[in-house]
C-alpha cells in the first residue's frame, strides 16, 4: 500500500522537478529564475524526505533541514541583489 | 489503519507539490506564477512531512517529532521570500496581467 | 527579573525547538535546551529591541487555528485555478490600508495573507499605511480587502495592538 504510494509519489514530484527546471533555463526574467530556483529546492525537500521513506532511514531529514536552511538565505540574498545591487552593505 | 493515512497524506503531499510546479511552467506572467510554489509547494511538502513523521513514530523506536521543524520552517519562510521577490519584480517592472499601481503608490523600493 | 530572562516566551520557544532538533524527550536534553533557551536570548539581546506581549491567547489561538483552515482551503483553490484555463484568470493588485502599527502584527499580516486566500503581499509602502496585495484571481477587490481586514487584520490588532 505505501510502497504503490510512494512510486506515485515519487513520479509526481520528479515531473515536478522537471517541469521547474525547465522554467528555470526558459526564464524569460531573472525574478522568474530565482522562483524556479526557489521552488527547485522545496521540490529536493520532497524527494529527500520520500526518500528517507523508501530507505526507512532517517538521517535524511538533516540534509533537508540544511538544504531548507541554505536555500531560504540564498534566495533572499539573489532578492536583495535584485533590488539594491548588493548583498553586504 | 494508518498505512491508508499515511499512504492518502503521502498522494495528497506529491499532487500539491506538482500542482506547484505545473502552475510554475503554465501560468502566463510572473505575478500569477508566484502563487503556485509559495501555496501550494509548501502544503505539499508539509504534508509530506508529516506522512513521514507519522511513518518513522510508526516504525521507528519513538515519537519522532523533528519533520514538524521543517514544516514550521518553510511555512515562515515561503511568504517572506515570495513577499521579496514580488517586490523585486515590481522594482523591475515586470510585464503583468493586471495593471500595476502607479509610481507613488509604490513607494521608495528598499 | 527582566534582565535575566529578557525574553520568556523566546527562551521557551528555543527550549521547544532543541527538544525537537535532538528527537527525544528526556530529562538531561529538557535541562540542556532551558539553559540554551535562558543563555540565547541574554547574549543576543541588543537584536531584540522590542518587548512582544500577546493580550489575548485565546484570540491567538482561535486565528491560528482560522488560519490553518484557510490554508487547506486557499490550496485547494489555487490548485483548481492552475489546473483550469490561464486564460481565464482575472489577476488584480489591490490595496489594503493597514490599521496596524507595530512591526511584528504587520509582518505577521503580510504572511498570513501570503500563506492564505490566493494572494501574495507585494510591497509596504513607505509611510506604512498601505499594503499592496497581488491577488490571483477576483472579481470584487472591495470584497477582498474588507475579509482580509475583518478575518485576519482584526485578530492581529486584538492580540498584538490592544
Amino acid at each position: 500500500m505505501i510502497e504503490l504510494a510512494l512510486n506515485i509519489a515519487l513520479t509526481l514530484v520528479g515531473l515536478a522537478t522537471a517541469l521547474t527546471f525547465w522554467r528555470l533555463l526558459r526564464g524569460p526574467s531573472a525574478p522568474d529564475r530565482i522562483l524556479a530556483l526557489d521552488t527547485l529546492y522545496i521540490n529536493t525537500i520532497a524527494l529527500l524526505v520520500l526518500l528517507g521513506i523508501v530507505l526507512g532511514n532517517n538521517i535524511y531529514f538533516e540534509a533537508a533541514l540544511l538544504i531548507a536552511l541554505m536555500g531560504f538565505v540564498g534566495t533572499i540574498a539573489l532578492c536583495k541583489y535584485l533590488l539594491r545591487g548588493d548583498i553586504i552593505e | 489503519m494508518l498505512d491508508i493515512i499515511i499512504s492518502i497524506l503521502i498522494l495528497i503531499g506529491a499532487g500539491f507539490t506538482f500542482v506547484g510546479s505545473l502552475g510554475l511552467a503554465r501560468l502566463k506572467d510572473f505575478y500569477t506564477r508566484l502563487h503556485g510554489p509559495t501555496k501550494a509547494t509548501t502544503l505539499g511538502v508539509g504534508s509530506l512531512l508529516i506522512a513521514s513523521a507519522l511513518y518513522f513514530s510508526h516504525t521507528g523506536p519513538g515519537i519522532s517529532l523533528h519533520e514538524v521543524l521543517i514544516t514550521l520552517f518553510l511555512f515562515i519562510t515561503a511568504p517572506v521570500s515570495a513577499h521579496l521577490l514580488a517586490k523585486a519584480a515590481l522594482h523591475l517592472r515586470l510585464h503583468s496581467q493586471a495593471p500595476v499601481p502607479e509610481e507613488d503608490k509604490v513607494g521608495n523600493r528598499d | 527579573m527582566s534582565r535575566l530572562l529578557p525574553h520568556p516566551l523566546l527562551s521557551l520557544a528555543l527550549t521547544g525547538f532543541w527538544l525537537l532538533l535532538v528527537n527525544q524527550f528526556s530529562l538531561g536534553q529538557l535541562v540542556l535546551g532551558l539553559i540554551l533557551g535562558w543563555l540565547i536570548p541574554l547574549f543576543t539581546r541588543s537584536f531584540w529591541p522590542e518587548q512582544v506581549r500577546i493580550r489575548h491567547p485565546l484570540t491567538l489561538l482561535r486565528f491560528i487555528a482560522v488560519v490553518l483552515w484557510d490554508i487547506l482551503i486557499a490550496n485547494l483553490t489555487v490548485a483548481r485555478l492552475i489546473l483550469g484555463r490561464p486564460a481565464k484568470l482575472s489577476p488584480a493588485f489591490i490595496e489594503v490600508p493597514l490599521a496596524l502599527e507595530t512591526d511584528l502584527a504587520i509582518g505577521l499580516l503580510a504572511n498570513t495573507i501570503c500563506l492564505t486566500p490566493g494572494t501574495v503581499s507585494a510591497q509596504l509602502t513607505s509611510d506604512r499605511k498601505t499594503l499592496l496585495v497581488h491577488a490571483l484571481n477576483t472579481d470584487d477587490p472591495e470584497g477582498l480587502v474588507a475579509t482580509i481586514k475583518r478575518r485576519y487584520e482584526a485578530p492581529l490588532k486584538e492580540v498584538f495592538e490592544s
